[in-house]
């Protein structure tokens, strides 16, 4: 198959993704030397509170849903060996999406939406901030389409077969998408677009945090699929083993994408507009949906163990020292996964009902996301773009081992920056500050960590720097007409010839969603519109 | 409308799918491993959901609502009102307001090992309000009153911080309280606590 299109398409996205990467990172790091008070200089609420919002923006709405949309069609086209459905649509979706970030940045650099990334009313932004991201959200949803649209074709093409695993994660992605980006979507259509323009005059921020809530905790899954997807379709093979469980992994992409939907309440736990029995519900939820998340760690271990066994490695521990662990997928997937330990006993922290007023609005929440988020999942999109931008650009990798450097600075760095900020919120520091200014002993304390994490976060700038120039170097490297490498996924010990319904489809899981969302969802939504409540006019900030 | 034919149509399913469901093939290790997870988790949800219903361990969850624009016109939240009051029965009740960027009453004193139930409401946009090394941590939403129940064990200073990005002078919004012994604390006078205008 001629993929030179495809190729092309993917590329862009990927690169827009970077890009936006590679901008914040610089961001980040100005972020911890301003609030550290070492250079009093720098020290401005409004540069501050700008960069913040824009760093949390690039960084969770552009770097994932290009790179998301870029992969996906390249997983699209590869493993169904078929070229990507309506090639004009998807190139107008990129187009979009791209406008809609650069109307949202342009009052995001102005510091007229220093908003945050999580925009909540009554605080007003500028309106081409909500339409800038709307428009990008809109281009995500026809990627959607797309994707949902060649499964189908697919399926109807080879009626009875089973659909390849990675596209089977991709349009489980697609799905959990649409549903996930519908709670934000009506926050921004009703509430917030028509207050930034004057069409309204109040809002209820109670509403407004429910639906947000909606989007919040499925959007982290959103992120972690294709991290999930390197896992199970290309680690194994990597490794030089078998896939563990081609089914068990089907059900670990279905539960994770099905559950991740009526839980969002947990980020509402200190609030008052929810009353606490819906608050235990998504609090139960949440704990199930740890259990894909456990499963994932299995198989994916599982599936290392016999690579290195088969690699020569012997006794309980002997197989981890004869992984590659020159090979980037291979290092990468290691060091991901010790951060989701670590971050995973953070979550449990985090999502435990009681525990949780501990470290609310802490800086305990950054560093347990930066670590989770920037840590396992952005760590898999390196690896993603180390395996698949030599044949994207049909050249060798510029330089392995400036990868394998890049990995392990980016490893160590986040742990030097997150360990400290992890503290800082026991010791009770607020996130999102810009200088500390309470005279109080306590503060006193937060010195030292505020100064280690500059270096943390020096060292993920490098690392950061590192994989942008490796990757501009291998594209731009004279062409080598003898290359050509095929994309490998990996294939499970036991295949599977025939599949029930259900592990081979997205359609029955849809409606599943659909009526956990209706219970969730329905009546805490419901009450606002049957509550004597009082709306806010909009302020500035 | 036909109940019974939905119903069974709805069991068949349900029957399909189980037994489709055993038949997948899953590795006789790794069905240990499923199982020791369902009882982690079980064991997680069974502490939270007995301490949330017979513990009463929640957080503030009460749905009730404010004007936020028109707190002065209220009776509950006025000025004169604000701060620590006893009832009749000894009830501690606390009342706040959060607007940007202060706490008001700027500093209250309020009694160590004591139940408190604070009343927090804001006068303009999303706040949080946090007391390090403490549980006492709510977001005040505007329209909503905040309600929480907590106690201090220790005597001391402490800090209490805005804790949900209020605009540009956020890390500006905080305040201290007095936390003091049970013996040494004296009720105050009905509508004597107004609003300071410094920050100690
Ligand atoms: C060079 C590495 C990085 C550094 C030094 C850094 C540092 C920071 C800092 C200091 C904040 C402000 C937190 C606060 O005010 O409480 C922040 C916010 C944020 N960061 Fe990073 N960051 C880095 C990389 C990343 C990456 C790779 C991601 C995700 C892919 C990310 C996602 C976010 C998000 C979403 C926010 C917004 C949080 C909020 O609004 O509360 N960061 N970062
Ligand atoms: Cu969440
Ligand atoms: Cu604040």
């Amino acid at each position: 198959m001629n993929d030179a299109a495809e190729r092309k398409l993917a590329l862009s996205h990927l690169w827009v993704a970077f890009i936006a990467f590679i901008l914040a990172c610089f961001m980040g790091e100005y972020q911890v030397l301003e609030r550290s008070g070492l250079i009093s200089a720098l020290d401005s609420p409004s540069v501050y509170f700008a960069s913040v919002s824009t760093h949390g923006v690039l960084m969770a709405f552009v770097l994932t849903t290009f790179f998301i949309m870029g992969f996906g069609y390249y997983i699209a086209a590869t493993s169904l060996k078929q070229p990507v459905w309506n090639k004009p649509l998807a190139w107008g979706a990129f187009w979009l999406a791209l406008f809609g970030v650069v109307l949202a940045a342009i009052p995001l650099l102005t510091g007229k939406a220093s908003v945050l990334y999580t925009f909540y009313p009554p605080i007003v932004a500028h309106a081409a901030f909500y339409i800038g991201a709307t428009l990008l959200v809109v281009g995500s949803w026809v990627w959607c389409v797309i994707m949902l649209v060649m499964f189908v074709q697919w399926k109807k093409a080879k009626p009875g077969q089973p659909v390849p695993l990675a596209m089977f994660a991709t349009a489980m992605n697609a799905l959990l998408w649409l549903w996930t980006s519908a709670g934000v979507a009506l926050e921004v259509l009703f509430q917030l677009i028509p207050l930034s323009l004057g069409w309204i005059d109040t809002v209820d921020p109670g509403l407004a945090r429910t639906l947000f809530a909606w989007t919040l905790h499925p959007i982290v899954y959103f992120w972690l699929i294709p991290a999930y997807t390197a896992f199970y379709v290309f680690v194994p093979k990597q490794a030089g083993g078998f896939l563990f469980s081609d089914e068990m992994a089907r059900l670990a992409f279905i539960v994770l994408a099905v559950f991740a939907l009526p839980i969002g309440f947990h980020h509402l736990y200190m609030d008052p507009e929810q009353a606490k029995g819906w608050k235990l519900l998504h609090g139960i939820g949440t704990f199930v949906v740890a259990l894909p998340t456990l499963v994932t760690g299995f198989t994916v271990i599982a599936s290392l163990e016999i690579a290195g066994r088969l690699r020569g490695g012997k006794g309980l521990f002997g197989w981890i020292g004869s992984l590659p662990w020159t090979n980037t997928m291979v290092l990468a997937v290691i060091l991901s996964l010790l951060m989701l330990i670590f971050g995973g006993f953070g979550g449990i922290v985090n999502a435990s009902y009681a525990m949780n007023a501990m470290i609310h609005n802490t800086a305990w929440v950054p560093g347990h996301f930066h670590l989770i988020f920037a840590g396992t999942t952005v760590i898999m999109y390196f690896a993603i773009a180390y395996y698949l931008w030599p044949m994207l650009v049909k050249k060798p990798l510029f330089s392995e081992s400036m990868a394998l450097v890049q990995l392990w600075t980016w490893f160590i760095g986040m742990s030097i920056l997150t360990t400290p900020w992890h503290v800082l919120g026991l010791l009770g520091q607020p996130r999102r500050i810009s200088s500390v200014v309470y005279n109080n002993l306590l503060t006193l304390s937060w010195k030292p960590y505020e100064l280690m994490m500059i270096l943390g976060g020096l060292i993920l700038l490098g690392s950061a720097c590192l994989f942008i120039y490796n990757l501009a170097k291998t594209q731009l490297s004279p062409a080598s007409e003898a290359f050509d490498r095929q994309i490998e996924f990996a294939e499970p010990i036991h295949a599977v010839e025939s599949l029930p319904e259900w592990l081979n489809d997205f359609k029955p899981w849809n409606k599943v969603i659909a009526v956990l969302m209706a219970i969730s969802f329905g009546y805490p939504i419901l009450q606002f519109f049957f509550m004597n409540t009082s709306g806010s006019s909009a302020w500035g900030f | 409308m036909q109940i019974e034919p939905l119903k069974q149509k709805y069991a068949q399913l349900l029957r399909d799918f189980y037994a489709q469901l055993r038949a997948i093939h899953i590795d006789q290790l790794e069905r240990k491993w499923i199982t020791i997870s369902l009882i982690v988790i079980g064991l997680f949800v069974g502490i939270i959901t007995i301490d949330a219903l017979f513990h009463g361990v929640n957080p503030p969850s009460k749905v009730e609502t404010v004007d936020s624009a028109s707190l002065h016109l209220n009776k509950e939240f006025a000025e004169d009102n604000l701060g620590v009051q006893v009832d009749d029965k000894g009830n501690v009740t606390v009342r706040m307001v959060a607007g940007r960027y202060s706490f008001f009453p700027k500093h209250i004193t309020v009694p160590a090992e004591t139940t408190l139930t604070f009343r927090w409401v804001s006068m303009d946009v999303l706040h949080g309000v946090h007391i390090p090394m403490t549980n006492m941590s709510t977001m005040i939403v505007p329209g909503y009153v905040a309600e929480i129940t907590t106690t201090f064990p220790k005597p001391g200073e402490y800090p209490m911080l805005c804790n949900e990005y209020c605009g540009l002078g956020h890390n500006h919004m905080w305040s201290n309280i007095s936390v003091i012994a049970k013996e040494n604390w004296t009720a105050p006078a009905k509508s004597s606590v107004k609003g300071g205008s410094n920050n100690e």
